[in-house]
């Protein structure tokens, strides 16, 4: 099907957006890489009145990495940070995590602010940001940005804490801390499809946490700090089956997804904890 | 109504479109280019597939006046300027890599780019790199045999 009509503003830099965005109030919505939001118009799941497409606002196509962390600003495509070796040195799981999220032509256009604004519960970017403890910066006509931690950015399946007149202008992830791994597992029926179910994993020497996916309305952290201690999985797997809330639909029951979360997330935590074995090895030495 | 122009197949051409113009209508129904192929209209089928400034993307999924002033090729613009076939057109009709020929543009399009950026790719690549799109006909293999052996075409060629 075809997008219904709307009217649309290219505004060429931020205060212009802002500025469309502010006067379109709820009626408004931004068009980023549009592989969320097309589709939903395509057909006809969403038809806002106004549409702000923010393709050419300059100074939104950034992204920096620092021994902080990796800031994408709202035009960074996934394609782009997937690629950029300096975010994967800081921040590895980035590029694990953007392997999996659809496929390379998806991933030209999508953006990764974008993936954050739409808040699909099964997406990868939302754990990842979940899981680092990571924040999405807002702007707003008129009033100062504002910096959303992600354990309160995503509120509900596709809501998130932007308002009516915000853009998300970037969002940022901490970095990689040092003795650390990561891992990302997911399982989905096609390739490049959204998961059945998956985990995003974190292992620091002070402590070791699961994000899932797929299991619940927003990424589901669960701090698994003392199981890992011990170097018990299966406890570690059997915490991450007890806290997932899944959902049964055509793709899988919701006992199918409990189970996959506690086997994936077995698996992801022994992966990131050798690798934080062999980077605090080479740290020590 | 935004009038915009593209750079289509090296060729400067102007349309008329509303907002909501899909830029895989723009190219089939204002600029009569009927090569790139609509499936699903929701990013998933990849036979809408060209490329932007030389990188594939879902024409489906891109609103025509958003790449305004770019570059865009179609499948009618991989042939060289007397019309023969390119590399990656040559290895397909030589391996069979299509029957119905409805989802052939995106592949072409989509394996262009890929071997662009990478001449000698792994099994594991082209798979990766073909996973967005799909075909009805052929059961894949062809396809994926097509892609090897344009790769070694362009080999061939570049020496
Ligand atoms: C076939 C297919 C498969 C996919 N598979 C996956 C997958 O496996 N995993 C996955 O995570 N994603 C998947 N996606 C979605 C893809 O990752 C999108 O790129 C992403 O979800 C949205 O990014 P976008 O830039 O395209 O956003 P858009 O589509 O432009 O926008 C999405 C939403 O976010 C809002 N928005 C975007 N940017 C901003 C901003 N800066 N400020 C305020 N609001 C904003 C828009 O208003 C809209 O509501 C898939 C898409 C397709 C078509
Ligand atoms: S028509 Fe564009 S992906 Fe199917
Ligand atoms: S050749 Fe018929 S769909 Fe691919």
């Amino acid at each position: 099907m075809k997008p219904p009509p709307f009217d649309y503003h290219a505004p060429r830099d931020l205060g212009e957006a802002l500025a469309a965005l502010a006067e379109a109030g709820p009626d408004g919505k931004v068009l980023a890489g549009g592989q969320s939001l097309i589709p939903l118009l395509n057909m006809r799941l969403a038809a806002p009145a106004r549409l702000i497409d923010i393709n050419r606002v300059a100074g939104l196509d950034t992204l920096s990495a620092g021994p902080e962390g990796v800031r994408a600003g709202a035009l960074a495509r996934h394609a782009r940070v997937e690629r950029s070796a300096e975010a994967a040195a800081v921040q590895p799981l980035l590029r694990r995590a953007l392997r999996l999220v659809a496929h390379p032509v998806i991933r030209n256009r999508g953006t990764v602010v974008g993936s954050l604004v739409h808040a699909d519960p099964a997406a990868e970017l939302p754990a990842v940001l979940a899981l680092l403890g990571g924040s999405v910066r807002l702007a707003a006509a008129g009033g100062a940005e504002r910096d959303v931690p992600a354990a309160e950015f995503f509120t509900g399946p596709m809501e998130s804490a932007v308002r009516p007149g915000e853009l998300a202008v970037s969002a940022f992830f901490p970095a990689l801390p040092p003795g650390s791994g990561v891992s990302f597992r997911e399982l989905a029926r096609r390739h490049g499809d959204y998961a059945l179910a998956g985990v995003a994993v974190l292992v620091t020497p002070a402590a070791a946490r699961v994000a899932c996916i797929g299991v619940g309305p927003v990424p589901i952290v669960v701090d698994v700090t003392e199981q890992a201690a011990a170097g018990d999985w299966a406890a570690a797997a059997q915490a991450v089956r007890e806290r997932v809330e899944p959902e049964e639909d055509i793709h899988a029951s919701a006992d199918y997804r409990r189970h996959l979360a506690g086997v994936l997330a077995g698996q992801a935590l022994r992966d990131a904890a050798r690798e934080a074995e062999t980077t605090g090895v080479r740290h020590h030495a | 109504m935004f009038d915009i122009t593209l750079r289509v197949n090296g060729v400067l051409r102007q349309a008329s479109v509303p907002g909501r113009r899909l830029l895989s209508d723009c190219l089939r129904h204002d600029l009569g280019l009927t090569g790139t192929h609509v499936g699903c209209e929701h990013g998933v089928c990849g036979c809408c597939t060209v490329l932007l400034d030389g990188e594939p993307v879902r024409s489906c999924l891109t609103f025509a006046v958003t790449v305004d002033g770019r570059e865009i090729t179609t499948v009618e613009g991989l042939a060289g300027p007397g019309g023969e076939l390119s590399p990656v057109q040559r290895a397909f009709a030589e391996c069979h890599g299509l029957q119905c020929g409805f989802c052939t543009p995106g592949f072409l399009c989509t394996a262009t780019a890929l071997l662009r950026d990478n001449p000698s790719p792994s099994e594991e690549d082209v798979l990766e790199g073909l996973s967005g799109n799909l075909c009805r006909c052929t059961g894949y293999q062809n396809i994926v045999k097509a892609v090897h052996r344009a790769a070694e075409l362009i080999a061939e060629e570049s020496r």
